[in-house]
């Protein structure tokens, strides 16, 4: 789309766009250049030199065995973050469309999660479930189940996944509800006299409607789980135990900032960055689909 | 009126009375580790650390939050909130300003390379700064930008979500108004102030809310690049809290900071309300 009436003149337009160039040239493209430029070299130990590997970081990544492993726990993680938000989102949202009064009440209640950011949220279910003074790892340890997600790996990948999910619940109820509301109310009736029942009528019609809504939220909750989850994992497990929880951003930071590895964090950086880039297409088809829909 | 004939497929009686319940019992099972936090922050250490710690709220309240505020463990947590709030305003308002003049520049004029400019901020659009991480932070520190507000605010205004919200916008704005404006001889920046920016005040809210939200909650960024404890904000101050090695946590004054750094973005997103959903769904799109 293009508008008919412009104005003209080359200096104005280019003074406003500078500021904006500027620093997406100084802090984006330059410091992505610099990673997919840094993912070709190995430095040396003591940073000093460094040597023309070609692609020999990637080959090395995709042949370590802890790095394929991360990627499997960001699949597993990223899988059921995107689940465990999806799934009570939806519910809740079911419930309150049924509601006529009172579900902006839940609703505004059920925001709070929402801004709570997620390394707040990772020092909260910490505290819920700490080994020590956690209350609920005290009531479980009450009824005979002994938690403890500093030892085990799975209830570690248990923990920063509902951590992670916590908030994202009120993310997906408020799109999930927007969309329930605009189901219009007569299809639903002309089932509800043909005598569909509650559930029936959400399987065969509020279902199917809902799902650009659904795959919409699919693709953003996977992006979310994938780069914005580092809080909550650094809070609560640093990526233990043994790399149980290091997921591949994670990785890039203990990689690039913990361990110093630069080659491989950068390699590692362009790696996610065609992720990102497909996870990014997908979106974009599907925005495009949604126009036609 | 329409709301009764719609009577049939909402519920009444016993099934209301259910809906309401599973409702709220919804509403405690998302609440509960906030409310846990807020009893925490309430109550003394000895209460924590012998557990199970009480459910209700207890009576140092004052105790623990003034001990958070004014001393902290590392540095105060007011100090903290306070460059938080630079940070999230800082990245809010620097964002919008620079969308909004490159948007305007990129839809009310065609100048050479445009297009090229156009493609350029849209790439930006696929890179968060968690996977350029360290690039960036290198040339953060070559500016000597670390350890101060402009090493937190700039590197995370470089992305074009907002330009490209605000781009849609202005496309929506009737050619009418700009012809008016050039017929009577206004120049493009009287058209911006007069009719463009003042149309865009609901946009530029809704954005608002949405950017000062994840300028707020941002950590990885401020827990590479300040390694001053003046300069922490307060969601990354709060892991820098616990001790390393087998000491105990102040669980009181941790949790008592836990609430203070969700109350701004908790009190700017409930009042808000409208304008946040609004943004949420359009920046998204």
């Amino acid at each position: 789309m293009e508008k008919r009436v412009t104005f003209r003149g080359w200096w104005l337009p280019a003074l406003l766009i500078a500021p904006q160039v500027l620093i997406s040239a100084v802090f984006f493209f330059y410091p992505a250049g610099q990673a997919i430029w840094q993912s070709l070299f190995i430095p040396d130990p003591f940073g000093l030199s460094s040597q023309f590997v070609g692609l020999g970081n990637f080959e090395f990544l995709l042949s370590d065995k802890f790095y394929r492993a991360s990627f499997a726990t960001t699949a597993v993680f990223s899988i059921l973050v995107t689940l465990c938000s999806m799934i009570p989102a939806l519910f809740l949202a079911v419930i309150a469309d049924r509601l006529i009064k009172g579900s902006g009440v839940y609703r505004t209640l059920l925001i709070w999660p929402y801004a709570v950011a997620p390394a707040v949220a990772g020092v909260l279910w910490l505290f819920m479930f700490n080994t020590r003074v956690g209350v609920v790892s005290w009531y479980l340890g009450n009824l005979g189940y002994d938690w403890n997600h500093v030892l085990n790996g799975g209830e570690a990948m248990g923990l920063v996944v509902v951590a992670s999910a916590w908030g994202r619940i009120s993310y997906n109820f408020l799109f999930f509800f927007a969309a329930l509301q605009a189901v219009p109310k007569s299809v639903i009736e002309a089932a509800a006299i043909d005598g569909a029942r509650f559930w029936k009528r959400f399987w065969t019609i509020v279902l199917p409607l809902l799902s650009p809504t659904t795959f919409f939220l699919l693709v953003v909750n996977v992006v979310y789980s994938f780069f914005e989850t580092f809080g909550v994992i650094h809070t609560i497990t640093s990526g233990g135990p043994q790399q149980s929880t290091t997921i591949l951003v994670y990785k890039v930071f203990s990689d690039g900032f913990v361990g110093q590895d630069l080659g491989s964090s950068s390699a590692q950086s362009v790696i996610l960055l065609i992720v990102v880039g497909l996870l990014t297409v997908i979106q974009f088809k599907f925005v495009e689909k949604r126009v036609h829909y | 009126m329409a709301r009764e004939i719609h009577g049939m497929v909402e519920k009444r009686g016993a099934g209301l009375w259910l809906t309401h319940v599973f409702m709220i019992l919804g509403v405690l099972v998302i609440f509960f580790p906030i409310w846990l936090a807020f009893v925490a922050s309430t109550v003394s250490q000895p209460e924590i650390v012998r557990p199970p710690m009480p459910l209700l709220p207890g009576d140092r309240f004052w105790e623990n939050y003034s001990a958070a505020l004014f001393s902290g463990v590392n540095v105060p947590v007011a100090t903290m909130l306070f460059n938080s709030l630079v940070m999230a305003i800082g990245i809010a308002v620097g964002k919008i300003v620079i969308s909004l003049l490159s948007a305007f520049a990129i839809v009310y004029f065609r100048f050479p390379g445009r297009n090229v400019f156009f493609w350029m901020i849209f790439l930006t659009l696929m890179l968060p700064v968690e996977v350029r991480i360290v690039p960036t932070y290198e040339v953060v520190a070559g500016f000597g930008m670390l350890n101060s507000y402009s090493g937190l605010i700039f590197p995370l205004i470089a992305s074009a979500t907002a330009t490209f919200l605000f781009r849609q916008f202005f496309l929506t704005i009737p050619d009418e108004l700009a012809e008016a404006a050039r017929v009577d001889g206004a120049r493009p920046m009287r058209f911006f102030w007069d009719i463009v920016v003042p149309m865009s005040r609901t946009n530029v809210a809704a954005l608002f809310v949405i950017l000062f939200i994840y300028g707020w909650n941002q950590y990885l960024w401020p827990l590479l690049i300040t390694t001053d404890p003046e300069m922490n904000t307060i969601v990354m101050g709060i892991k820098q809290m616990f001790p390393s090695g087998d000491d105990v946590a102040d669980w009181p004054v941790i949790m008592a900071t836990s609430i203070l750094a969700m109350i701004p973005p908790v009190i700017v997103v409930v009042s808000m309300q409208r304008l946040f959903i609004r943004g949420l769904v359009d920046s998204e799109k």
